[in-house]
């Protein structure tokens, strides 16, 4: 765990009182960026991560070793240009790459906060990240984007700060949690929590963890992921380096071997609590709520240029969550442009080579640049 | 056809809102955004297609006006603008419509199925007309409402939509369309071009 010394971070010294009602200061903020920031300082993308991303959206991760979970979005040439964009990403607060969080050890017990850590949620999120635009002095980000709770982070952020990103690109979101994606969301953490070893969240992450428990959450969550179509395809009824059924219960086939693969490498990555807090983070997202129930409330003051973006196959966060977006924003005049890009992967398509997606992006990008920069507007 | 889209272009107030419904690649915003100052957004079913006008930084939105002009709020346009597209719903009345509910005026382009070619080919060819501005065979046509000006003209009456202006369109050509031309205009003129309001 020494690479974590590489890991670029802010202190954020002033208090920030969380929507639970407790108030936390002092709290480190761990970051990346990518590019330059440019003299009128007016190049600047915050980017949102999701679930289980953290600030290393490009390049190699140096904790992990692994490619950034945006490398083919963002970087030199890519949808997110690094020469022509300084991309800024943070951990989120509850995460567990640096920032402030339940695996955070406590100075006073030496050991991990666990559970005594706070509930926080999307508006906390969103707030904390907040101060890197004072720590680089940039008056006016150029864009904030992201997937899944990357979006729900943009729309909350565009709601909180409302002249502070000319564009927004949420994308495959939803502004208020559903039914379904909170159930799912409650499996993982029952399956995290039924482990022995979270011992009521203040396992000592040295030498035990409920990784069991975190491989089943993160084995159903990655099925959500996925389509129907991509899996059958990809995998179909495939046997794993078998020729014939072994009537145990042994990974038979492909899918079965390929899910417990992820569920395997990402307990080498992730922590459990984390995973509990920022899945009850996106269960209390609910924006049209924070609004009275009229989610156009929630953008009337901005004047952001707004790019929303679903994709076919997504059933987690369907085409439908993403219009309702778009309704509430033509609801009020707002500047709005949507895409549903066709395409078998599923929500993580937002993650993958989907390439009318990536070069949508970056020519919307590199034409409103010059738009809103050097043209009026 | 540039012609029309410098006509649409004269009939569009500085500093209006525009809604063109049926952007298509988005020709028409980009030439309205370039020669008036107007804040215009754009509606288009095809994915393709409105790819390609996010792609040029225009603000527009995938949808089919059949359903999706619903999300506007009444008059939230000063000009909603539908070109040559009215033929290709399965209600054109419905639409017609719901354009009038959310722009304060409402430019509608049609193709004329009353010009002489056309009336000539039916009468001596006995076979559908193919056209440059309608070049589908019948059976695989998207125009499922061809209509002439007449047509056009009658139903607005009929449904006491007011029309402010009607253009003529033939080649490079431009005329007004007055009641008492109507006849001859229907003959010659392979656009009409509908200035309406509620």
């Amino acid at each position: 765990m020494s690479n974590f010394d590489k890991i670029k971070s802010i202190t954020i010294k002033q208090p920030l009182k969380l929507d639970c009602g407790k108030e936390i200061s002092n709290f480190p903020l761990a970051y990346e960026t990518y590019g330059n920031l440019n003299e009128k300082k007016d190049n600047a993308i915050l980017i949102f991560h999701a679930l289980t991303g953290d600030q290393f959206a490009s390049g190699v991760n140096p904790v992990t070793n692994k490619e950034g979970w945006w490398n083919y979005a963002v970087g030199p040439g890519k949808a997110f240009d690094t020469e022509k964009f300084f991309v800024i990403c943070a951990n989120v607060i509850g995460g567990c790459m640096g920032s402030y969080g339940p695996g955070t050890v406590d100075p006073k017990t030496n050991k991990p906060i666990g559970t005594n850590f706070p509930v926080i949620t999307i508006n906390d999120m969103v707030n904390a990240q907040y101060n890197l635009l004072d720590h680089f002095k940039i008056e006016k980000l150029f864009a904030v984007a992201g997937g899944s709770m990357g979006g729900m982070q943009v729309l909350q952020f565009v709601s909180n700060f409302p002249n502070k990103a000319k564009v927004a690109l949420p994308i495959a979101c939803t502004a208020s949690h559903s039914a379904q994606n909170i159930a799912f969301n409650e499996l993982g953490r029952q399956a995290i929590m039924s482990d022995i070893n979270w011992k009521d969240g203040l396992y000592d992450g040295e030498t035990s963890n409920p990784d069991k428990g975190l491989a089943v959450a993160r084995m159903a969550a990655h099925i959500t992921y996925l389509s129907k179509k991509g899996l059958q395809e990809k995998f179909g009824r495939n046997l794993q380096e078998r020729s014939d059924l072994k009537f145990g219960f042994d990974a038979d086939f492909q899918i079965e071997s390929y899910l417990r693969y992820q569920g395997s490498v990402f307990v080498d990555r992730f922590d459990a609590n984390s995973y509990l807090y920022i899945t009850r983070a996106m269960d209390y997202f609910d924006l049209t709520k924070q609004y009275g129930g009229n989610l156009s409330k929630a953008f009337k003051e901005s004047k952001t240029k707004f790019f929303i973006i679903s994709f076919t196959s997504d059933w987690l966060y369907p085409t439908p969550e993403n219009k309702d977006i778009v309704i509430a924003l033509n609801a009020i005049g707002a500047d709005v442009g949507f895409v549903e890009i066709k395409t078998d992967k599923g929500h993580d398509s937002f993650l993958l080579d989907v390439p009318d997606f990536l070069s949508t992006i970056k020519n919307y990008l590199s034409t409103t640049y010059l738009n809103v920069n050097e043209r009026r507007i | 056809m540039k012609e029309e889209f410098k006509v649409i272009s004269k009939l569009i107030d500085e500093k209006s809102r525009v809604l063109d419904v049926g952007c298509g690649d988005g020709i028409l915003m980009e030439y309205l955004s370039k020669n008036k100052v107007v804040d215009v957004r754009g509606l288009e079913i095809s994915k393709e297609k409105v790819k390609k006008c996010l792609s040029n930084g225009l603000a527009v939105v995938e949808g089919n006006a059949e359903y999706d002009l619903k999300q506007f709020p009444d008059l939230s346009f000063d000009y909603v603008i539908l070109s040559q597209t009215l033929q290709a719903f399965m209600s054109p009345e419905n639409v017609i419509k719901d354009l009038l509910r959310v722009g304060k005026k409402v430019i509608v382009t049609i193709p004329n199925f009353g010009h002489w070619k056309i009336r000539v080919d039916l009468l001596f060819k006995g076979e559908m007309p193919i056209t440059k501005n309608l070049p589908y065979e019948w059976y695989n046509t998207p125009n499922l409402h061809m209509c002439t000006i007449q047509d056009f003209y009658n139903f607005c009456n009929n449904k006491g939509i007011n029309i402010f202006k009607t253009i003529s369109l033939n080649g490079q050509k431009t005329s007004k369309i007055t009641p008492s031309n109507l006849k001859y205009k229907n003959l010659i003129s392979e656009l009409g071009i509908f200035l309406l309001e509620k």
